[in-house]
């Protein structure tokens, strides 16, 4: 274990992070409310700006939680590849393969002679 | 629970457990390796409401409409603001309880214990919050119309502006009655309650009510398509909004009503589609559980930091252990955050 922190105190660093968190927060409360027409009217990749400037500051936020808050960034690196390269190749596997086969339904529903939605 | 803390005994050989090839003691390991395994629990759960959304892209519930209240200030439209509030009581619940860690390393007691009481209250407004937005989306608010088919179909005026039920629903005197379990059959337990209005009644005001439109689940995508539509309501619809009906297809989609709903349960949902309902409940739920438990944990963290376990162990990793519990807690919040009220 990080011996070398025991007696340091690390408060300055955690209201640091805290208020990282907060700004964030504040900013995607503040787009998700004025949602801006380019960033909410551009496609990218199938989906627009915004919701991938969304999920790009929730991976930051995830990053400070888990490296500042978990402690993550004062583990050994065979524990941290062990967790979180675990972790983020399953995760991207499984929506890789979830989302690509909903939109195929989708399109299936969408130019399907079935109605289903009356 | 002597064996909590391995770190501290450097007599044990190898094979004896005494060998920390990841540089963590046992207990911390198997708390990181649980985080793993639920950490995909509810990756698999946001990837099947992926999956859903995906699937009923055109459909889905816009979230700003959804939660829109926030506690006395009734009526008023404050997309989001409660659930903000509630991501930085969980962030900052999160902060006190590094500090109580970080206490912990320099063997303060008193100051553990404040920290962990303060991270145990904000774990129960958190539940509270959750609680209290459950009610709101439990009991709705402006009410709808189920069709035949199954979709679900809201009210608007002329300008596009959101009608309840109650402003335009006639009171007919038909003889409605709940079967309740001393009055209905056996087989008739499974009897709904019945909504406020009757489909008739319903069906009645709009008939009186010329100025009402018909919105429907589906988006409108200003595509050239969509503008040649003649079954939409010219100069209402905007992109990316709900389809507005003109009044002939409103009369229509009125015609084909099947039930009224009001509010959302697991089978029906006046927001749309009755799988975010479903997955909202599910997710939400699963993660409030989690906070609840992690309350209850901390709890008895607290009572031993108070009992001076930890100072008598002459170690306060137990304080660790369950704060990378609360923090994971934290972290799923913030992408149930994104992917049910931002994304």
């Amino acid at each position: 274990m990080s011996h070398a922190h025991e007696h340091v105190s690390n408060t300055k660093r955690i209201w640091l992070v805290f208020a990282l968190l907060s700004v964030v927060t504040t900013v995607e409360v503040f787009l998700g409310i004025v949602r801006p027409e380019f960033l909410f009217m551009t496609n990218f990749l199938s989906m627009n700006l915004l919701n991938w400037v969304f999920i790009l500051l929730t991976l930051y936020k995830a990053y400070y939680i888990v490296w500042a808050f978990m402690h993550m960034e004062g583990e050994k690196s065979s524990l941290r590849w062990a967790v979180v390269a675990t972790v983020i190749f399953l995760v991207l596997y499984l929506l890789f393969i979830l989302l690509v086969e909903a939109d195929y339904v989708f399109e299936v529903f969408k130019n399907s002679t079935i109605k289903w939605n009356f | 629970m002597g064996a909590t803390v391995t770190t501290a005994n450097k007599s044990e050989n190898t094979w004896g457990g005494g060998n920390e090839p990841m540089g963590a003691s046992y207990g911390k390991l198997m708390m990181w390796f649980f985080i793993v395994s639920d950490a995909l629990t509810f990756s698999g759960f946001l990837a099947a409401y992926g999956f859903s959304r995906f699937k009923f892209i055109d459909n889905w519930p816009i979230a700003d409409e959804v939660f829109t209240h926030f506690p006395f200030m009734h009526g008023v439209d404050a997309p989001m603001y409660y659930v903000a509030l509630m991501t930085f009581i969980l962030i900052f619940s999160s902060v006190t309880m590094v500090l109580a860690v970080d206490a912990g390393h320099q063997m303060k007691q008193k100051n553990v214990a404040f920290y962990m009481l303060l991270t145990i209250v904000g774990g129960l407004i958190f539940v509270g919050s959750q609680a209290w937005e459950w009610k709101n989306f439990i009991k709705g608010e402006f009410g709808a119309i189920e069709t035949k088919g199954g979709s679900i179909i809201q009210f608007v005026d002329n300008t596009g502006k959101r009608v309840k039920l109650e402003e335009f629903a006639v009171n007919l005197p038909d003889q409605k009655e709940e079967l309740t379990r001393s009055k209905g059959k056996w087989f008739m337990e499974d009897e709904e309650t019945l909504a406020t209005y009757s489909v008739a009644e319903i069906q009645a005001g709009f008939k009186a009510h010329p100025e009402l439109l018909v919105r429907t689940e589906k988006i409108y995508r200003d595509t050239e398509e969509d503008r040649k539509n003649k079954k939409l309501q010219p100069g209402l619809n905007e992109n990316k909004k709900r389809e507005i009906l003109t009044r002939a297809e409103s009369e229509i989609m009125v015609g084909n009503a099947h039930m009224v709903v009001e509010g959302a349960n697991l089978k029906h949902n006046e927001y749309g589609s009755k799988l975010f309902a479903d997955f909202f409940f599910f997710i939400t739920g699963f993660h409030g559980f989690h906070v609840f438990s992690g309350v209850v944990i901390n709890f008895i963290i607290f009572l031993n930091i108070l009992l001076g376990t930890y100072e008598k162990r002459r170690s306060y990793e137990m304080v660790e252990k369950v704060g990378l519990y609360w923090h994971f807690v934290d972290l799923v919040w913030v992408f149930v955050f994104t992917f049910f009220y931002l994304v």
